[in-house]
């Protein structure tokens, strides 16, 4: 008997998410890794960075590059309300850092979860959730974002339950295909001829290798939260003010964007950055994982 | 003929990949010539570089292939010097291509008859009318039923035979000189691929095409071709004529090759499989010198790996790239030697009057596939029971009611004491689970990709409690890697470093690792190269002598099915045509349909008469009435056969046939189809 056994070539030995680690061959992927840590930095260095208190009523109607009372200078100018829009497109980041990705997560705890029942399962299960996830995806998303805010009331809670309830859906359908796609595979059946639980062979089986197009997916969803919340923020439901959020600084100040820009300006280009580097990034991802 | 300028003509052919750590030489220095309406077979494992070569006689090289070196004359012009447009006036009208998956060379929304039309537009000129017309014609002269309705069909709507069929006719319908194959049966049964193998023949009687078959059955090439080139590791290391190099190889590849495929027309224990060691090594990994140098057995330091072999002839048909030639004599045929095997003879597996049938749903609701229809056959323990017949005649749905994945209707399974017909997966205890393990087909589908191969052994391990302390489970899985021969150090690789045997060989040590009674195998060795193939079908042979394993195998390869079980069920369509064993199936009397499977097997061994069976497998929705085989059945006696179910011959221990032909009648007459090599004779 003779050994198979022996390479001739000896391989590296590569981990899983091995494609994560040559994050470094895509230059999209780094850009936008890189507009994304950017943001993170601003958003953990606010209380050093920012020049002004985010909330403190200064002098109003400044425009960019007026010198403060105190000796600084307002770089983004101020709002209507004579508070520095720097300080708060700055403070801001922190808002929608915090209650983007919790949105994001929590949508992919739910559809993630739905998605793996239902394409493992199958059944009436499957048909539930799936007649379940059409009737959510049948109303316009911003409808119903509107009817829960409006509902419920302007609060972070709740922002981030209204993303969970409109995004779920999209990501059940993107799992339970990955999933239909893995369950048919022999290793699937060797779980299950072991006896394994069912959950096992969902979380622990399955669901490890269709976590590629999922993260790539979290990815862009991360953007259209950031954009969602934005909107919030815009038609006045988004969270309750002063605190700074980007969304909320358009809306305040949009009465005075034809004379002043800059105050509808910076939030803004806050807003398409951000979404921008998430974008770049899922990008970037997609081409690694299909690499793989 | 011979004296006529050659067709095709490559001369010292280079082709290397583009790749981010640098160039791969895929073929290197390659040789060949193909006259006119010659067949030229060019066989080799995988990753020998066998289709680069082909594609490359078409002037394509792919996105990142790049010819460096050599040149490639069609009819007596220079391929690479052309550009695109007049490359295309040779692809199509010249050198005509037929692929391995039938389905993925067909457009999936185009109806046959105006993609093949399409073609003789382009390349003949013809009017649409004129088109068409041509087109059913070639589909009449591939011989498939009513040409008319398979020009109005959808690829999807013909079975596979059918669309290689199309696929053939697309490529002879600009009347091509020379015919493209690569592995153009791989993925058809038997008996479709015996169909093909008569078409092609008669394609090259009445079109005079020279054909260039790459395969690496070496069965079929023998079938096919005059002339062959074994290739390894890019280069060629043996030309000749097919018959003589199979016989006599002179290249020590080559005898690995042939000792390494089972062969159905010598008795069994005749032979003994020899797996060729090691892999073949990647194109920028050669060793200097000869390449086949570290798997070889003949290997001499200083002779062999001193500079480059060079191709020398042997005699004017011959030619051989060893520098041990002359000394390297072919190593006997070993004798098998079988374990002894308990001659108790207790009883495993019984399976009784067993049926499963689907009712369909959606727009054929009402209609009933019966799957499995009454088996009734036993397997003894210790012992190695094979299931054989065509894809669509029940097997798998029988390996799924064994093991639990699916409920049968009705009827009888016992497994030891316990009745498994109707115990579902979830029902059944964890001591049953692990006495019931399954060896899968693909490779690549049967190992998580996510976990390492040690982690998914120890999870079979825990999971079957043979061990629990986390010392013992490591020493389990080492030791059951060791069962497999792979190394231990395998444990912390992951499935994408294995190669498709090694990742078999952990399939089947995952298998292992409750120490099963039953090991249910799927297909266990057809998706994997020649010389794998030997190794794992050792390996399963090696495990059940020593485990005293009981082994289930499904498979449609006779040669593998002779070679390593001791009782074989043949199946038709859902029921049992022919049970007994090995010994006695694989001899006359047998039942037609055993006949006609044995014959239609490629084999390295003289050539037999096929018995062929006419048309394809009916629908498994309508099934014939009366015996299922009627309708294809080279040995139909009439009207009996179509309307009265045949009765069960017994013929000795326990071997039963069902048909209609007295079992005397039915010796008599295979006895006469049978040619005369069937005593064994000399081989290489």
């Amino acid at each position: 008997m003779s050994d198979i056994g022996i390479d001739v070539a000896e391989v590296l030995p590569t981990r899983s998410f091995a494609w994560l680690r040559r994050i470094g061959h895509s230059k999209v992927a780094v850009l936008g890794c890189a507009i994304l840590i950017f943001w993170i930095c601003v958003a953990i260095a606010a209380p050093w960075i920012s020049p002004f208190p985010p909330n403190q009523t200064i002098r109003s109607m400044a425009l960019p590059g007026t010198l403060a009372p105190n000796g600084g200078v307002f770089w983004f100018g101020t709002d209507h309300l004579g508070r520095d829009i720097l300080s708060r497109v700055i403070w801001g980041t922190r808002t929608v850092l915090i209650y983007a990705p919790l949105a994001t997560a929590l949508a992919f705890a739910v559809g993630v979860t739905a998605g793996l029942l239902a394409g493992y399962k199958r059944g009436w299960l499957d048909a539930l959730l799936s007649r379940l996830s059409d009737l959510v995806l049948a109303f316009p998303a911003l409808v119903l974002y509107i009817i829960i805010v409006a509902k419920f009331g302007a609060s972070g809670l709740n922002i981030v339950l209204a993303v969970t309830l409109a995004s779920s859906p999209a990501i059940m359908r993107l799992t339970r295909g990955l999933v239909l796609a893995l369950r048919g595979r022999a290793f699937v059946a060797a779980a299950q001829l072991r006896g394994e639980p069912a959950w096992r062979i969902m979380f622990i089986e399955i669901l490890p290798n269709a976590s590629g197009p999922l993260i790539v997916d979290a990815c862009l969803r991360l953007g259209y939260v950031v954009i969602t919340i934005g909107t919030l923020g815009f038609l006045g439901l988004g969270l309750p003010p002063p605190d700074p959020d980007w969304g909320g600084m358009v809306n305040e100040t949009r009465k005075f964007a034809l004379v002043f820009p800059h105050m509808v300006l910076f939030p803004c280009i806050a807003v398409s950055s951000l979404v921008l580097g998430l974008n770049l990034l899922a990008d970037g991802l997609r081409e690694l994982v299909t690499q793989d | 003929m011979l004296a006529q300028a050659p067709l095709l003509e490559m001369i010292d052919v280079s082709v290397s990949y583009r790749a981010r750590a640098g160039a791969v030489p895929a073929v290197t220095g390659v040789s060949l010539t193909i006259h006119e309406g010659e067949a030229f077979g060019l066989v080799g494992e995988s990753g020998c570089g066998k289709s680069t070569l082909g594609m490359a006689s078409l002037g394509y090289f792919g996105r990142n292939g790049r010819l460096t070196g050599g040149s490639i004359r069609f009819a007596g012009q220079d391929i690479a010097g052309l550009t695109q447009q007049e490359l295309r006036r040779i692809r199509g009208p010249g050198i005509g291509i037929v692929y391995q998956e039938a389905m993925s060379a067909l457009n999936p929304s185009i109806r046959i008859g105006a993609q093949l039309a399409e073609v003789a537009i382009a390349h003949r000129g013809l009017s649409p009318r004129q088109a068409r017309l041509a087109a059913c014609s070639m589909l009449a002269e591939m011989q498939v039923p009513d040409p008319e309705r398979i020009m109005a069909a959808y690829p999807h709507q013909l079975s596979g035979g059918q669309q290689q069929r199309a696929v053939i006719a697309m490529a002879l319908l600009p009347r091509p000189r020379l015919l493209l194959l690569d592995e153009p049966t791989t993925s058809l049964d038997v008996t479709i691929e015996a169909g093909i193998v008569d078409l092609l023949a008669m394609l090259r009687r009445t079109h005079n095409t020279a054909m260039l078959f790459i395969s690496h059955n070496l069965g079929l090439v023998g079938q096919i071709c005059d002339r062959a080139a074994v290739m390894y590791a890019g280069e060629i290391v043996e030309t000749g004529k097919v018959q003589e190099m199979f016989a006599q190889p002179r290249h020590p590849y080559t005898m690995g090759l042939v000792r390494c495929i089972p062969r159905p027309d010598l008795p069994r224990g005749a032979q003994c499989l020899v797996p060729i060691p090691g892999q073949v090594s990647a194109p920028g990994d050669r060793p200097t010198g000869c390449r086949f140098g570290p798997r070889c057995e003949h290997f001499s330091r200083g002779v062999c790996d001193r500079a480059a072999i060079s191709l020398e002839a042997i005699d004017p048909h011959s030619t051989v790239r060893c520098a041990r030639a002359a000394a390297v004599a072919p190593l006997p045929m070993l004798q098998r030697v079988d374990g002894v095997t308990d001659l108790r003879e207790e009883t495993l597996v019984a399976v009784e009057g067993l049926d499963k049938f689907y009712a369909l749903r959606g727009p054929a609701k009402g209609h009933v596939v019966r799957a499995n229809q009454g088996l009734t056959f036993e397997a003894a323990r210790g012992q190695t029971l094979a299931i054989v017949g065509e894809s669509g005649c029940g097997k798998s749905t029988f390996a799924n009611v064994l093991m639990g994945l699916t409920a049968a209707s009705g009827g009888r399974l016992r497994f030891a004491t316990i009745d498994l017909a109707r115990l579902p997966l979830d029902k059944r205890p964890a001591a049953l689970l692990r006495d019931l393990q399954m060896v899968f087909q693909n490779p690549d589908e049967t190992l998580n990709p996510s976990y390492t191969v040690g982690t998914q052994i120890a999870r079979a391990v825990r999971r079957f409690g043979v061990v629990r302390d986390r010392a013992g489970v490591q020493a389990r899985v080492r030791s059951l890697l060791s069962m497999t021969h792979l190394p231990t150090s395998y444990a912390s690789r992951r499935p994408s470093q294995l190669s498709g045997g090694q990742k078999q060989r952990v399939g089947i040590a995952r298998a292992l690792a409750g120490a099963p009674k039953l090991v249910v195998a799927d297909e266990p060795v057809s998706a994997l190269d020649v010389s794998v193939q030997a190794a794992i079908t050792e390996l399963l042979l090696n495990i059940q002598r020593t485990q005293q394993t009981t082994l289930i195998i499904i498979s449609h390869d006779l040669g593998f099915v002779r070679y390593i079980a001791n009782r074989v069920v043949v199946m038709y369509l859902g029921r049992v045509m022919e049970v007994g064993a090995a010994e006695h199936v694989f001899e006359p009397p047998y039942h037609p349909y055993t006949e006609a499977l044995i014959s239609a097997a490629p084999t390295i061994g003289a050539r037999r008469r096929r018995i062929a069976l006419s048309g394809e497998l009916p629908s498994a929705l309508s099934p014939p009435t009366g015996c299922p085989l009627h309708t294809r059945c080279p040995r139909k006696l009439g009207a009996m056969c179509e309307t009265e179910p045949p009765p069960e011959r017994m013929a000795q221990d326990g071997h039963r046939i069902a048909c209609h032909i007295p079992l005397a009648d039915l010796a008599r007459m295979q006895a006469a189809a049978m040619p005369a090599h069937v005593a064994p004779q000399q081989v290489g």
